[in-house]
């Protein structure tokens, strides 16, 4: 270190500190000091660096290559890049050994596996960095060089010869002078442009009206999701639960459930106050279509289609988990807070000949996220 | 240089052999002598790179045994929680890659991690290059293709993380889906072309698949090879430096020096890649369950750089309009829209209003500090709080649930900050460049500020200040400052009004200009600027006699007394 460190004298010009975003002041190994970059290298990955730290390698700043601390340090180096390296082969080893060795198809199995695997190929990998790195900071010399950087811009003269070239080539080709040329080979290529874009119209169906659709129709019962059975009045008889309501016939349609699913809310008596509301003339909401202080709302968010799933007993608040949309359920499923623009549409409700809860009807308006066409 | 060594025969053949048909001794003989400067931040690009190297490989593995198919499938694999389930052999495929396949859970998890990291190290190379204006000319094209890498990434990332078909990523394509049908007028249509008809449909993973697989890997691959070509034909810019100048570059030969350094950066971060995806679980698809439009998790969180979008989305009032019986969605379109066009298209035509704003069409080459371009700092990190507010609040169910503040209160308090908080971070950052600039232009004139005390004859105390080294001063003194057009109104020496002050375009330019122009602080020697060397010159004598702390010698030194053991 002592050759380094000049005294602190006042004449001697410093930099206060290092300027962000410059160079580091000190360059490389065999030109100034090495003892900053070894820091690095330390700090870039472990064992092998603290190693490399103890090394620590004396100032060879002026030094010639053939000076005895050159050798040694470069020796030392030579020898911690060796070691890397062979370290890196054997972790390597040790992956193919994990691979051949642990076999896996149950949960513990396979988490020794990637334990195993995972890290003997870490280590292999950083090892193989750190070498490298110590390898190009270590042994090579310094050698730091200066481009010129060429204008990127032609000169002059070859702007004007591609020009006449361009032009000389363009008269020959005579498409400026045959326009008749010009245009109907523009227009030969035009429907070929098309073509792609009408290639895609077999990806999907028409979307129709079905998206103003569910799988719903007057009679199809209520069933429970996960258990998949039909449900009375008196068996959904605690007030302030929720479950989630499937379409009979429908229970692994995915694409029928996406719209059709129903969440079912119990109230104490007197609690629900469904308004009478109309879209234009039709009926969107009233009492008429609970049965026994039960009602039935969409579960698809009229936001952007999530399934509302969290339901907050004290308040009746319906909340979405995905935007936040927040409905109050005891009015109507009104929209109280988020981006939801509408309410969540009532399924029509009744019960059958065997006392199980059906729908009277489908939906009275299209359910989840708004488009175009919705009106 | 002395090479006392002889090439090994087979490669001397090698080489010749080619050379005889290529023609190539003397393009490669540059090519290993291209030179790339030194500076950590040059770095950051390097990580994204090596992290799609990454991607590439280890999205090869997984291809060789994912299945991109919905149809359903009762599953009977390892994982025997899910024994008996009905699930799409998508993931079913994912459940066999993660416990059936030898190395499959380690790939899959570094593939994902691979894809975090890509697009977080993309973000941070990107301001990098905003904040140093690395941007200008003659980079704008590479800066461009950098902004539509970026766009593919997100739309690669988004497919990618969707196709396993699992329970959270459903729900992320059903809100995607949600958000397509609100597209005005052909809205529905996009909806049903992609997903093959109705919401989820069979169609969407094996569509996804081979974008994910094939189309955008291939788009990337092309502009992240342009990208990389453009570099190296105009060459790396670099910091400003003694000797950095804008007709050179300083640096380390690409052969053998860069060559290593890279290598050795490639492997660190795969290393650090494996690393994260042996000890920090992602994604466990298996814990979510296969996909079904009727349940859903709380607090369902996509990847980061998805947050923005999901922010957006919570952050928006429910605002629809309904006329001729059609449905415009605002709450939905403006989300969906406004902030990535904001952030994105921005950052695309910026290098251009500045080129306009400054009247500046020269070459850059050296870099500029952020400080020394107040106005474009300040942008970007007003940039960057509208696009931290929208990412946070894409958390805001987290954060109400880890601070205890109520949700709702949250919401609102974004609703606020998207606004005022750009503004506020343009105003500081602004105001802080200012002052950087003007400590700098002290230290040029008067040294700085060593630490040192020294009691003079007179029993008064001073600071000593030391002037800078040249390499400071060289960092200093590469600033640039916008020239100023004149006014609008002016009129030139004939008396004809100056093309700034026509129209409103003109004017609009002026304004742009002086802000651009007024927040260079004017150099040591305060060319043009009476007050500031007047200023100056006062100081200059201050130095030698009190520190700038007060104006009389008698109070400064009482203050000094107290100080000095620690002060020295």
């Amino acid at each position: 270190m002592s050759d380094m460190e000049q005294p602190e004298g006042p004449e001697v010009p410093a930099a206060p500190h290092r300027v962000i975003g410059t160079p580091p002041p000190a360059p490389r190994l065999l030109g100034s000091t090495a003892v900053a970059e070894q820091g690095d290298a330390a700090g870039a990955a472990g064992e092998a660096g603290e190693e490399e730290e103890e090394a620590g390698v004396p100032v060879l700043h002026g030094l010639p290559p053939d000076d005895p601390r050159v050798i040694l340090h470069a020796k030392r180096a030579e020898r911690i890049v060796a070691a890397c390296f062979t370290f890196a082969f054997i972790a390597g080893c040790g992956f193919i050994a994990a691979y051949v060795g642990l076999g896996v198809h149950t949960v513990d199995k396979t988490l020794r596996s990637n334990l195993a695997l995972g890290t003997s190929l870490a280590l292999a990998l950083l090892s193989l960095g750190l070498g490298a790195l110590i390898w190009v900071r270590h042994l090579m010399p310094d050698a730091e060089i200066v481009e010129e950087r060429h204008d990127l811009r032609s000169d002059e003269k070859d702007r004007q010869e591609f020009e006449a070239t361009f032009k000389q080539g363009t008269e020959y080709s005579q498409f400026v002078k045959r326009p008749l040329v010009r245009r109907t080979l523009m227009l030969g290529t035009l429907p070929l442009i098309a073509a792609p874009i009408v290639l895609l119209r077999d990806l999907g169906p028409l979307p129709g009206t079905s998206l103003r659709h569910t799988v719903w129709s007057p009679g199809r019962r209520l069933l429970v999701y996960g258990t998949n059975q039909p449900v009375t009045p008196a068996q959904f008889n605690s007030p302030g639960s929720m479950i989630t309501i499937v379409p009979e016939g429908y229970t692994d349609d995915l694409d029928a459930l996406a719209k059709a699913t129903v969440i079912l809310i119990k109230f104490r008596p007197g609690e629900l106050q469904i308004p009478t509301s109309y879209a234009g003339s039709t009926l969107i909401g009233t009492m008429n279509w609970t049965v026994d202080n039960i009602v039935a709302y969409s579960k698809i968010c009229t936001h952007v289609g999530c399934p509302v799933a969290l339901y907050e007993e004290t308040t009746h608040h319906i909340l979405c988990p995905c935007h936040q949309s927040t409905f109050d359920a005891a009015t109507g499923a009104t929209v109280i807070f988020g981006p939801a623009p509408r309410p969540l549409p009532q399924l029509p409700m009744t019960v059958d000949s065997s006392g199980y809860l059906v729908a009277r009807s489908d939906f009275t308006q299209p359910v989840g996220p708004s488009f175009w066409e919705r009106g | 240089m002395s090479t006392d060594f002889d090439v090994p025969k087979a490669l001397k053949g090698t080489g010749s052999w080619l050379d005889d048909r290529f023609h190539g001794a003397r393009g490669f003989r540059v090519l290993m002598r291209k030179v790339f400067p030194d500076h950590w931040s040059f770095m950051l690009g390097e990580i994204a790179l090596w992290s799609f190297v990454v991607l590439l490989l280890t999205g090869t593995f997984l291809s060789l045994f994912f299945v991109p198919s919905m149809t359903d499938v009762v599953y009977h694999g390892s994982y025997v929680k899910l024994d008996g389930i009905r699930m799409s052999e998508a993931y079913a495929s994912t459940l066999n890659i993660s416990f059936d396949v030898r190395g499959g859970l380690l790939m899959r998890q570094i593939h994902h991690w691979a894809a975090d990291l890509f697009m977080a190290a993309l973000i941070i190379h990107m301001l990098r290059v905003f904040f140093t204006g690395a941007y200008r000319k003659p980079r704008e094209v590479n800066w461009l293709i950098g902004i539509a890498l970026f766009t593919l990434g997100l739309v690669e990332g988004l497919f990618g993380y969707s196709l396993p078909d699992d329970q959270l990523s459903g729900a992320g394509l059903r809100i995607f889906e949600g958000v397509l049908q609100g597209i005005p007028i052909i809205g529905t249509y996009v909806a049903y072309f992609l997903f093959g008809g109705p919401f989820p449909g069979n169609d969407i993973v094996p569509r996804m698949y081979i974008i994910h697989v094939l189309l955008i890997p291939g788009l990337l691959l092309a502009l992240i090879t342009a990208h990389l070509f453009i570099m190296f034909h105009q060459k790396h810019t670099q910091m400003p430096g003694l000797g950095n100048t804008e007709k050179n570059v300083r640096g380390q030969p690409f052969f053998p020096y860069f060559m290593a350094k890279g290598g050795a950066w490639f492997f660190f971060i795969f290393g650090a890649l494996v690393l994260l995806a042996t000890f920090a679980q992602i994604n466990p698809i298996w814990l979510y369950g296969p996909y079904t439009p009727v349940a859903i998790s709380s607090a369902s969180q996509p990847d980061f750089y998805m947050g923005i979008l999901e922010g957006s989305l919570r952050i928006m009032p429910a605002w629809e309009w309904n006329f001729l019986g059609h449905t415009i969605p605002f709450g939905v379109a403006i989300p969906f829209i406004v902030p990535l066009t904001i952030i994105l298209g921005g950052a695309a035509l910026w290098p251009f209003f500045e080129q306009w704003a400054t009247g500046d069409k020269s070459w850059h080459n050296i870099n500029d500090r952020p400080r020394n371009a107040p106005i474009r700092t300040a942008t970007g990190m007003a940039a960057v709080t509208f696009y931290g507010v929208l990412w946070a609040e894409g958390a805001n169910d987290v954060i109400a649930d880890k601070l205890q503040i109520p949700l709702y209160t949250i919401t609102w308090i974004a609703r606020v900050l998207i606004f005022v908080g750009p503004a506020v971070a343009f105003i500081v950052t602004r105001r802080i460049c200012i002052g950087l600039q003007r400590k700098d232009r002290e230290e040029l004139l008067h040294g700085y500020e060593s630490g040192i005390i020294r009691q003079l004859p007179n029993g008064q105390f001073i600071e000593v200040h030391k002037p800078l080294n040249e390499e400071a001063r060289a960092v200093i003194e590469a600033k640039k400052v916008p020239a100023l057009m004149p006014p609008p109104g002016s009129e030139d020496a004939n008396g004809v009004p100056v093309p700034a002050s026509r129209g409103l375009l003109g004017r609009a330019k002026a304004v742009a200009n002086r802000a651009f122009a007024e927040t260079a602080v004017l150099e040591a020697d305060g060319h043009g600027d009476g007050q500031a060397a007047e200023e100056a010159g006062e100081e200059h004598e201050a130095v030698g006699s009190s520190p700038a702390s007060g104006p009389g010698p008698q109070p400064a030194g009482d203050a000094a007394e107290q100080e000095p053991p620690e002060g020295g």
